[in-house]
Order: C-alpha cells, then structure tokens, then sequence
C-alpha cells in the first residue's frame, strides 16, 4: 500500500505540470488585458504598455511559462498583478474558508444522506421512501442560488434567527492563527465567538450540501437495496439478529464504497470553491479569488488556485482510494 | 453504525453546546467593553424578535458608534495612488486627507490639509499653506516635506518610494498631471519646499483642473515615515491623517476601521468604528440590511427601491448625479461614420421609457456629455427628441434602408447602466420601431473593453463617471481624438473640438473655460459621434439609525461626521 501511495503521488507531477499547461494557455488565448484591468478604463495607451512590461507580460510565452514554474519549484507561487501582494500568503485565508464550509457541508450531507438512503432502502416503497426520494430528486435539481436566497429571506430576514452573510461577526473580528474560525475561536477562548462562528455555518452549509446530500442519499439507497437482496443478509436475518443491526451493521458496511466513491468526488468539487454559495453569503472562499482574478486577468492567481484546487481534489481521490482497502480489506493495492 | 451513530452524536452534541454558549454570551454583559454588543448577536434577535422591524435596535444597542458599510466588491489596494477603482478610494478617504477637499455633496474645493493657498504667475505657481499640528497615524508630522515626497513619489519612477518594480502605476496622476517626470507633457516642474508649512508647486504649463486635482482622494498625503519603514508592502498599511485608522483587512471580507483619537478636528469623528463588508449579491445585501446586520448598503436595484420606500426603519440616500451612460457609435467603421445616420439615430430611442423602467425614475435624460451641475454645461443645447417618425423620415432620405448592426451590451452593472441587458433590449425595440435591425452581443468584460477599444464594434454601451468635477475628465477622455487608441471608443475625430478642449484644459480663467467648453459641447452635439442616454442618480439605502451620511458625487466620501441615533 505504501508503495501504491508513493507511485500515485509521483503520478501527481505528470497532472499537475498538464495542469499548469492548459490553464497557461487558455488564460492566455483569450483576449483581454492584465495591465489594461488594472490601469481601468481610463489609462492611456502609453501607460498600458509600460505597465506591461513591468509586470514581464511582453515577454514570449514561453519565457513567462518557464519563469513561472520554476518559481514553482522554489515554492513561489508568485505575487499577483491586481493587488502586488504574495499569492502564498494570500490564498490560505481562502482556502481555509472554503475548507471549513466544505467539511461542514459534507458532514451535514453525509449524515442525513446516507441515513435516508439507508432507511428509504430499509422500508422501501413506504410512505418514508417517496417523500425522501422526492426530497432528493429535488435537492439534485435545486438551483442553489434560489435555495441561498430563500433561506437568507426567511432565517435571517423574516426570522431573525441565523446571519445573512459573513464567517463572523463583523463587529467582532475573530482573532486569526489558522484561519479555520471554529479552531481559532476556541484556540482564543472565545466561546460566544465559536457559536457565532458555527452559526454563520449553517445556512451557506446546507445551501452547499444540498446537492451532495441528495446525490449520497440516492447513490446509498441503490446500494442498499442491492446488498440487502444478497443471500448472506437473508441467513443473517435468519439468525434472529436485531433489524437495525443487520442494516447497518452488516448492510451498510458493503453498500459503502460507492457511497464513498461519491463523498470523495463531491467533497473535491466543493473544494473547489462554490462560486454560488460562496457569492451569495459572502464567503470569502477559494472559488470567488478565482472567479475574481479570471476577471481581471490576473494570471498568476488563476494559475496558482487551480494548481492547488487540481491537488487537492487528487488528494481527496488518493485518500479516498486508500479508504477503500481499509474498509474492505479484500481490496488490495 | 458506531461511525454514523458517533457522527451523529457529535453533531447534536456540537448542536446543544452551541445553544449553551449563545446563552451564556447573552447572560454576561461584561464581555468586552466596545464590543459588547456583538456577542450573540444573532440569538438575541432569535430570542423573541417576532416583528422584525425593531430588529436594528436589537443588534446594536445605543452608545455603539460602530458603523457597517456593505458594498460589492473588496478594495484592490489601500495604497490609493495607485489604483483606480472606487472601492478602493472609499476606504482610503476615511484614513488619508487631500490638500484640499470637496464640499460634501459637489465638487466646489475648499481647505483640506492646506488652510490657505495662493495662485501666482498665471497659474504657473501655486503656493499651499499648511495645517499646522497635524499628525499621521503613526505619530510623525504632518508637513512640507511630506507633501513634496508623497507627489514626488508618484511622479519620479526613480525615486525611492515609486516601487514600479513591485507593480506599483500611478495611471490617475500620469491623466492628471500630463504623465511623469520626463514625459513631454508632464506639468509639475518642481516643488519646493518654503517652510515647514509651506510648499510651492512650479508648473511647465497652466492646468486648468490643478487645485480641483487636489481635492482628489487620490492625491492624499501618505506618512513618509511609513513609506520608509514598509516599503512596497504600503498598500496593505496605510498611514495617513485621517479621521479613521487603520485595523485590519481579510480580503475579500471586511476592512476594519477605528478612530483616529489624535485627529486634528476637535471632537470627530463621532463613530468610533467603521467596517467596509463585502457582500457581492445586491439581494443578499439588502437581506443583510433588512436583518440589520449592517447600516449602510451601496448598489440598491433600482426595482428594490420601491418596495424600501416606507419601509419602516430604512431610509434612502441619493447621490448627486456624476455620470454619463451612453451609446456610442464607431466612427471609424461604415456606415457610422456619416453623422447624418448618427443624428437619425439619436431620434430613436425613448430615454424616458428607459428611465422609468431601468433606473426607476432615478436618472434624468441625457443631451449633453458632462453631468448638468459641471462647468460649462450647455443647456442651450436643444436635445434630439424622441420621434420614432422623424427618424425614419431621415434614415430614408439618407438611403439607409434595412439597416443591421451588431449592438454591443456590457456584461456587468454600472451605476450608469444597473442592467445592460434590459437596457439593450429596451433600445432593440426602439430600433425595431423604426426598421433598424440591432443585434445584442455580449462578452465578458475584459474582453470587452479591449475589443471595443481596438475599435471591433458597431455600435456600443458603455459610461463614464467623473471624479474630481472637471469637464476635462469626460472631453478629454472620451472626445479627444489623442484618447484613440483609449477612451475613445467612438473614433471621433474632430479638429476643431480638439482645439477647443486643448485650449479649455490648460485655461485657467472659469468664464473662458465655460464659453470654450461651450462651444465644444455645440459641435459635438451636430456630429453625434454618440447617443447621451442618461445621468443616473445612484440611490444607497440603510438603517434611519445612521446620521449625516451625506454620499458624495465621486462616489468616495470620508463618515467623519456620520453618527448613529438610537
């Protein structure tokens, strides 16, 4: 297994420098100028030009691409030419955020996902099964955008109950060291702060694992019920064993890779960065210092995020595989 | 089982303790002292809060003086010089002061961090008298040299503090000032410094637009001590003179302001706090202020305003009109170039309808390039109206029958055109009406204003918004044929008006300004190389707790007298 791992994170590099490549190229085919975004619409010609070529973007594309990457190599992920501040000190905030809201997200779409497709499969065809696979069928089409709004206008408009936007209370900033805001609650004492914290998760949270929720909700039912026909349930049910042992205890611990399947590759689409969400609760996460920089062009910032984004999500992946053997140890690798 | 079974525990476990510790935050008062309102903020309006209207009250109790400023987008940099966009300049005027200032709803300068200032020579030099006993937040002295280093700084690419290595652009002083030091057309030829309070600026040539370019938020004066001691790192720590220092910045989140105690006017500001918040749907904002989670929000939707009007703890704030929205037309390209076709054209389309259904009424119809309260504004100027008939009589007798072009719609809003596509679309109809067939095309906005700057377009949407109140600013970059490749997306080539706006640029005598500008305005009108359609009066909303806000034409206006009531 060890040497599995090793062989899958040096598979890593082939990715990442094809990675680099496209995004490379791409943000560089379409049309639409860095030095043009940053001097406005305003800025002389002459002013563009010279800009230009401080910031090295006259030079061939093969000289920047290489210049990049081996910055890359030293750890460099390179200074952006929007705001002329280091990328590397930059993009933790971001990424923290988005990793907090994601783990949030994929614990709350785990657990009622799986426990409805566990139980829809368990009582299928009852009064329970429809209405949750109605719930699901409805959560996979949900245009999130609506969802964010509806929830903001009835939980923090009408009700009052939960924050419309932010990680935090803006008028009282949470002290950072992590930048995971529940960690760094707690690190400085603050228990008022956690709740606040914690609150502000909720509504972006389940906006976010809506989707998620529905597809592992479906994807545990279909395997339940598969497993649940196999013959060994059948003599375990023969046995006498207490129902709700034999689904989840002997049922669920076969119907599970799929459904892991599913949690890995949705979990690695969250990380990276859910523009929706994170537009309309004002997340400052991953996605939006993208989104951001492909706006205004902002080349080493597209190029840096995604190279992190991509790694991620193959790590997710790789962790993910590794799982697999440790569940069902008749995987082997 | 014992995974989900223990995941779930821990959740509801987590659940319960979150409603413990809320409880506690409400139950102890003595938490913090400034801040002791914001603690379990959202469970106390949880608690029994059912009208919602009283919701304000309940979030920040009186004696709070912390204000909540919630906008789009995050400030680029806080080094303001060197970057153009407005969300920047309207942190960056809370903390850092200009020689001069604009009054608090127009563009008519008076003293700023210089109390007096004198004109010599024609215009050829300016001699400032500074505050004295003004000091920058980091505790140094406000004085000459500082004025003559920070201008210094933008203006010399060698000098020590100009970091054009780093990426720094100084692109409003190079348009203000005629470029830098070196460039044929710069102005400033030296500063010297008198006194310890007094500084002489030493022009090459009269600027009409000098001591309005010192009221300019991006002309602020910026601690040398500070330049010294963080270098290039200056746009995240700023050091000025002004009412608000600075705290904190999460990018993309919020900026954190608090008081400046040592600030030079007696007893202000009166808040004690300001937080710049991003919240980047304008829906979500208005949620966030209806939820009194904040107390002022820019970018309201035009279509929200009526529904906010008696809404009971909101109120509205206009800001005096200091823009153009407009279509433009490529001079360059056939059959654009015939102004014949251009002035039929101006005949089309139906501002009124347009107002009324984009800007909800808040907007007032455009003839003129230049807002109306701006120096030489020509309202004698008779505007093209609206005649569906006419303009068709006049595409006939010119021969254009069946005409068919591409109309160009910008992708994102502008308080100038809050929704381009319903505008478009609007003005499609009007085109329709009078058998122009125009086709809407839209592409990121980047790409867009490269492509119409190369001159790719038929006819385009586009605007301007002005930001030290000189006519210059609009004719020089959008009319003036120097600003092709550039502004000037028209391709308007004037000889005439190119005189006229040169000799009303450098002039320094208002009436001669006037007429000339005047004049310009008389023959830009006959060629119409563009179809003026609105000056828009962008409207922000907040809580009616908030006290004196009064927003300012150049969208940047600095909350030193703003106080929140109970």
């Amino acid at each position: 297994m060890f040497a599995y791992t090793i062989r899958r994170l040096l598979m890593l590099i082939p990715v990442l420098i094809g990675m680099s490549l496209i995004t490379f190229s791409i943000i560089h085919l379409i049309p639409g100028n860095p030095a043009l975004t940053i001097l406005g619409q305003q800025a002389t010609p002459a002013a563009v030009a010279q800009l230009e070529e401080q910031l090295g973007l006259n030079e061939p594309y093969f000289v920047q691409y290489t210049d990049y990457m081996l910055g890359l190599l030293q750890g460099d992920l390179g200074q952006s030419l929007r705001t002329n501040t280091a990328i590397s000190g930059d993009i933790w905030p971001f990424l923290a955020a988005t990793i907090e809201l994601t783990i949030f997200a994929m614990v709350f779409a785990v657990i009622v996902g799986v426990n409805a497709g566990i139980i829809s499969a368990w009582k299928q065809n009852s009064l329970f099964d429809y209405t949750a696979m109605i719930i699901a069928l409805i959560g996979v089409s949900m245009p999130i955008f609506w969802l964010g709004l509806m929830q903001q206008w009835v939980f923090a408009q009408e009700l009052g109950w939960l924050p419309a936007f932010g990680r935090a209370n803006p008028r009282d900033p949470v002290e950072t060291v992590t930048h995971f805001y529940l960690i760094d609650t707690l690190l400085s004492g603050r228990l008022d702060q956690f709740s606040i914290a914690f609150q502000h998760l909720i509504l972006p949270g389940i906006a976010l694992g809506t989707i998620p929720m529905a597809i592992i909700a479906r994807m545990t039912r279909s395997s339940m019920l598969e497993v649940l026909r196999s013959d060994y349930i059948r003599t375990v049910q023969a046995k006498g064993i207490h129902q709700l042992s034999i689904v989840y205890r002997h049922g669920f611990k076969n119907a599970v890779i799929p459904v892991l399947t599913v949690v890995g590759l949705q979990t690695g689409t969250l990380l990276g960065g859910a523009i929706l969400t994170e537009t309309i609760f004002s997340w400052p996460g991953i996605g939006r210092y993208v989104f951001d920089a492909i706006g205004n062009r902002d080349y080493p910032v597209i190029q840096s995020g995604i190279l992190i984004i991509a790694t991620m999500f193959v790590f997710i992946n790789l962790i993910v595989d590794l799982l697999y053997s440790f569940i069902d140890p008749r995987i082997k690798y | 089982m014992k995974k989900s079974l223990v995941l779930s525990l821990a959740v509801v476990g987590s659940l319960m303790f979150t409603a413990c510790a809320a409880d506690n935050s409400e139950g102890d008062p003595a938490d913090t002292e400034a801040n002791n309102n914001a603690a379990g903020e959202g469970n106390e309006e949880s608690a029994d809060d059912a009208e919602g209207d009283g919701d304000e009250e309940a979030a920040a109790p009186a004696g709070d003086q912390t204000l909540i400023f919630a906008r789009g987008g995050d400030s680029v940099s806080l080094d303001y010089a060197s970057v153009t966009d407005g969300e920047s300049s309207r942190v960056t005027e809370q903390m850092f002061e200009s020689l001069l200032s604009f009054e608090e709803d127009s563009f008519e300068i008076g003293p700023g961090l210089a109390e007096d200032w004198e004109m010599h020579d024609d215009g050829l030099r300016y001699v400032f008298t500074l505050r004295e006993g003004v000091t920058f937040h980091d505790g140094t002295e406000f004085n000459a040299e500082a004025v003559k280093t920070n201008f210094e700084r933008w203006a010399d690419p060698d000098h020590e503090f100009h970091f054009g290595d780093e990426g720094y652009a100084y692109a409003v002083y190079g348009t203000q000032f005629g470029g830098f030091v070196g460039d044929e057309g710069h102005v400033i030829d030296e500063i010297n410094v008198l006194g310890d309070y007094e500084v002489e600026f030493v022009l090459n040539n009269q600027l009409g637009s000098f001591l309005q370019n010192m009221g300019m938020s991006y002309f602020s004066m910026t601690s040398p001590a500070a330049l010294e001691e963080y270098g290039p790192e200056i746009n995240e720590n700023p050091v000025g003179t002004g009412p608000f220092q600075f705290v904190s910045w999460s990018r993309d989140d919020s900026i954190v302001l608090e008081k400046y105690e040592d600030y030079w006017q007696e007893d202000l500001p009166k808040l004690d706090q300001v937080i710049f918040q991003v919240i980047p749907d304008n829906s979500a904002r208005l949620t966030a202020l209806r939820s009194g989670e904040i107390d002022i929000m820019d970018g309201l939707n035009p279509d929200d305003l009526e529904a906010l009007e008696g809404e009971e703890g909101i109120t509205t704030f206009e800001r005096t009109t200091n823009n153009i929205g407009y279509l433009g037309f490529n001079g360059d390209k056939e059959p654009f170039d015939d102004p014949e076709l251009r002035r039929a054209l101006n005949h089309a389309i139906d501002k009124e309808t347009l107002i009324e259904l984009l800007y909800a009424g808040n907007a007032e119809p455009a003839k003129n390039l230049i807002p109306p309260d701006y120096l030489g504004y020509n309202d004698e100027i008779e505007p093209y109206e609206y005649d569906p008939e006419l303009a068709q009589q006049m595409l006939e007798d010119a021969g254009y029958e069946g005409l068919e072009f591409d109309l160009w719609t910008m992708p994102v809003a502008r308080p100038y055109m809050p929704d381009p596509e319903r505008a478009a679309e609007v003005m499609q109809a009007n085109f329709e009406d009078i058998g122009v067939t125009a086709n809407i095309v839209s592409m990121e906005w980047a790409t867009y204003l490269e492509q119409t700057e190369a001159g790719e377009h038929d006819v385009y949407m586009l605007g301007w918004s002005g930001t030290n109140g000189d006519p210059d600013y609009f004719f020089g970059n959008l009319l003036h044929s120097d600003a092709i490749p550039g502004g000037n997306r028209d391709f308007y080539r004037n000889d005439e008006v190119d005189e006229l706006l040169d000799q009303a640029k450098v002039s320094i005598d208002e009436d001669e300004r006037t007429e000339l500008y005047m004049e310009a305005q008389e023959i830009i009108h006959e060629d119409a190389p563009m179809i003026p359609l609105v000056h828009s009066i962008p409207v922000l909303a907040g809580s009616d707790r908030v006290q004196n806000y009064v927003p300012h034409p150049s969208t940047s206006e600095p909350l030193t007298e703003v106080e929140l009531s109970e």
